[in-house]
């Protein structure tokens, strides 16, 4: 299979279509000789974005080519908020790819990856193969469908969504809960720890619990939380649902949802136990974005991807790095302030690579901002290092902590840190 | 001659990254570059209310960092942040984000207050926030450019005695109707 190539120069506009011209000679593209001087990032979100434009920023003369499936990014945090009906639609949560291109000379690709090539370098794309000398993944995460009984990948998410990637299924979620009659159920399914974002579905609880309390007061929300209890802020979250969302949030600790059946609108937990709702957001456990077990880069758990803690590269396959929510990241949680942080540590160590130079130890933070009620938030961080004993990031002692009460101000400072990161995203 | 051939074999490739078992600690780069999710790359911030560090002086951040570490000035975040750092850290960051050109934004503000603050701040506030506030004597933070909300957040944690005010500038402060002190944010944050 061969590029597009009509399609590729396009989207790289004028500048870089002559960097592709001179490819051409070697037949595909992006296949070919690279001068030993390009990396192609998989996946523009929350780490592929920064990884790209930073690499740019470092040294421009290292060509980068961003490979992604879709033309926007719809971001994950404030989703739920969107949910809770406090944004008319998602463009505030939307990116597009074009200022990387035109402030930075990322080249973007839109395709499917489709597999790697570890020991050639190459990677196959729905358009094509690119070669590269390393190449950075930060896929995201992907489902393990198959551990709940009845769920289909493909139909189950059309009536029950998870939406727990931003976009369509966000979008149904919300249409659901405005259809729903006042006096109705709504059904939270919580899987298993580690999963992207811990402290995404007590927000998403708050959220939820906020729009039926507005508009349909009668209802209530049951969480079904597989977790023996709330994993992240529970204080703050327990705070903030007995101060607003009184008998309205009933939440169930170390209920594991083993079974859905699409036409009766139940879950079952353990085999034993059918709990109906009207309103059924079952968010399945997950392992690292499909491309990179195809890859071979998930480790004995088969879910996640080590990586060194410096480099982001790869334990399994040599210049192979995985960054976000895909790769353990020891101490760091999986939230799209670590990816922010990982890819540019990683991207740092990309180009003093290529340059010959010395690596640079990791260094960095996590931030995740939860809204409780409309105008209330709170938020947990961390400063991250690497322990070079244990060979594993950590997190730096007295660093981690919450904010210690639901906060107007942080709501405030919460809405800029998203403007803030979008933008370090796409401009 | 091991160094060479290292460097030779991480450029071509030959060697995965790993098997380089050492690594030079953060450089200023590594750690101001995690602050940039928040505070806007190179330390620019896109607002509404998050501030802008670039442009700001090394001085200014450090003391900034050092208060935030001791709990001396009120912080929703930067408290906790402050305490994964050391002295040195701030330093290097203090460093890199006063190398930064100072982020100039354009926010709706009020004209009239704008207006009135320009008559105000040079006898008010001008020896310690100079040029317009564009810079600031000693450990004194630079406000041109400033987000409007940050500035009032922090004028409401200093009128509220919760965030301590320099003596001397508590003294030109205090005297001042609030109206007159919003006036003198809605013009530094019009400063380009
Ligand atoms: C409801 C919710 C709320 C959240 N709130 C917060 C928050 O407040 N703060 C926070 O820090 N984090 C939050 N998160 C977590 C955050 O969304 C993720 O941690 C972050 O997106 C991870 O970044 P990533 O780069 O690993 O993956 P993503 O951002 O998901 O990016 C992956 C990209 O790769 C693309 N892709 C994948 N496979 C392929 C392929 N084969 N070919 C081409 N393209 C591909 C995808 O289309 C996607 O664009 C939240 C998550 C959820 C679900
Ligand atoms: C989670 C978002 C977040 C991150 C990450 C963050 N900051 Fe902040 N910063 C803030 C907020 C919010 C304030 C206002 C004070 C407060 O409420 O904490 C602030 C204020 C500051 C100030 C005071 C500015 C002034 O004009 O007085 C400095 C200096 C600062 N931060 C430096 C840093 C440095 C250095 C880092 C990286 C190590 C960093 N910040 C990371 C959110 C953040
Ligand atoms: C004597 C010197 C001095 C004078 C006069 C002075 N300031 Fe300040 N100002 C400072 C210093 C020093 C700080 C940082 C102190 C701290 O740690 O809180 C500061 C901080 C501030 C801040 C917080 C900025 C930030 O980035 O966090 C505001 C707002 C401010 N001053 C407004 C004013 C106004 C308005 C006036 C005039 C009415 C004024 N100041 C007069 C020295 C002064």
């Amino acid at each position: 299979m061969t590029l597009d190539r009509r399609n590729f120069i396009k989207l790289l506009g004028g500048a870089s279509s002559l960097a592709l011209a001179a490819c051409a000679g070697t037949g595909g593209g992006l296949s070919g000789p690279t001068g030993g001087r390009r990396v192609v990032v998989v996946g523009g979100g929350y780490g592929g974005t920064i990884a790209a434009k930073y690499i740019r920023m470092m040294d421009s003369s290292i060509e980068v080519v961003l490979i992604e499936r879709n033309d926007h990014f719809v971001s994950c945090p404030f989703s739920n908020l969107y949910i809770g009906g406090l944004m008319k639609d998602l463009s505030p949560l939307t990116i597009k790819y074009d200022k990387l291109t035109a402030n930075h000379g990322v080249k973007v690709l839109q395709a499917e990856v489709t597999g790697v090539d570890a020991a050639k370098k190459v990677v196959m794309t729905s358009s094509g193969e690119v070669t590269y000398d390393r190449l950075v993944l930060s896929p995201g995460i992907d489902f393990r469908t198959e551990e709940i009984k009845g769920y289909d990948a493909k139909s189950t998410p059309e009536t029950i969504p998870h939406a727990w990637k931003a976009g369509p299924q966000t979008i149904l979620l919300r249409k659901q809960l405005e259809a729903m009659p006042d006096g109705g159920t709504v059904v939270l399914s919580i899987p298993l720890a580690p999963f992207r974002c811990p402290p995404g579905p007590y927000e998403r609880t708050s959220m939820i619990a906020m729009f039926l309390k507005q508009h349909k007061p009668k209802s209530k929300i049951i969480v079904l939380d597989a977790n023996p209890d709330i994993v992240s802020k529970k204080g703050l979250f327990l705070k903030g649902w007995k101060k607003h969302y009184q008998g309205i949030v009933d939440y169930r600790p170390a209920k594991k949802v083993t079974e859905v059946n699409v036409d009766k609108k139940t879950v079952t937990i353990e085999g034993i136990e059918d709990v109906k709702g009207d309103v059924i957001n079952l968010i399945p456990p997950q392992r690292a974005g499909h491309i990179a077990v195809v890859a071979g880069l998930v480790g004995p758990d088969k879910n996640w991807c080590p990586v060194n803690p410096t480099t982001f590269e790869s334990t399994i396959h040599k210049g192979i790095h995985v960054i976000g929510d895909a790769c353990v990241a020891g101490a760091m949680p999986k939230s799209g302030y670590s990816a922010n942080s990982e890819a540019k540590a990683c991207a740092t160590n990309i180009v003093n690579t290529m340059n010959g130079k010395e690596l640079i130890d990791f260094s960095g933070i996590n931030t995740c901002y939860s809204f409780i009620s409309a105008k209330e938030a709170v938020e947990v961080t961390g400063v991250y290092s690497v322990d070079k004993a244990k060979n594993a990031i950590i997190a730096v002692p007295g660093s981690v902590g919450v904010s210690p009460d639901l906060s107007e101000i942080e709501a405030i400072y919460a809405e800029s840190w998203l403007k803030n990161i979008l933008t370090e995203m796409s401009t | 001659m091991t160094m060479k051939w290292r460097g030779w074999a991480l450029a071509t490739g030959v060697l995965a990254i790993s098997a380089m078992a050492q690594a030079a600690p953060p450089t200023a780069a590594m750690l101001s570059n995690a602050c940039a999710g928040c505070h806007g790359t190179n330390g620019g911030s896109a607002g509404p209310s998050m501030p802008s560090l670039a442009g700001q002086s090394k001085e200014a951040i450090v003391d900034a960092m050092k208060k935030f570490k001791s709990g001396a000035r009120p912080a929703t975040v930067m408290g906790r942040l402050a305490k994964g750092f050391s002295d040195a850290d701030f330093v290097a960051m203090g460093e890199y984000f006063s190398k930064q050109k100072l982020h100039p934004t354009t926010q709706s503000l009020d004209a009239a207050k704008i207006a009135k603050g320009a008559s105000l701040q040079e006898a008010n506030c001008g020896r310690c926030h100079i040029e317009d506030g564009k810079e600031g004597k000693d450990d004194t933070p630079a406000m041109a450019s400033q987000w409007l909300p940050y500035l009032q957040i922090q004028m409401a944690d200093y009128l509220s005695g919760k965030r301590k005010m320099p003596e001397k500038m508590e003294e030109k402060v205090k005297p001042m109707s609030k109206q007159d002190l919003d006036a003198l944010l809605h013009f530094y944050a019009s400063v380009k």
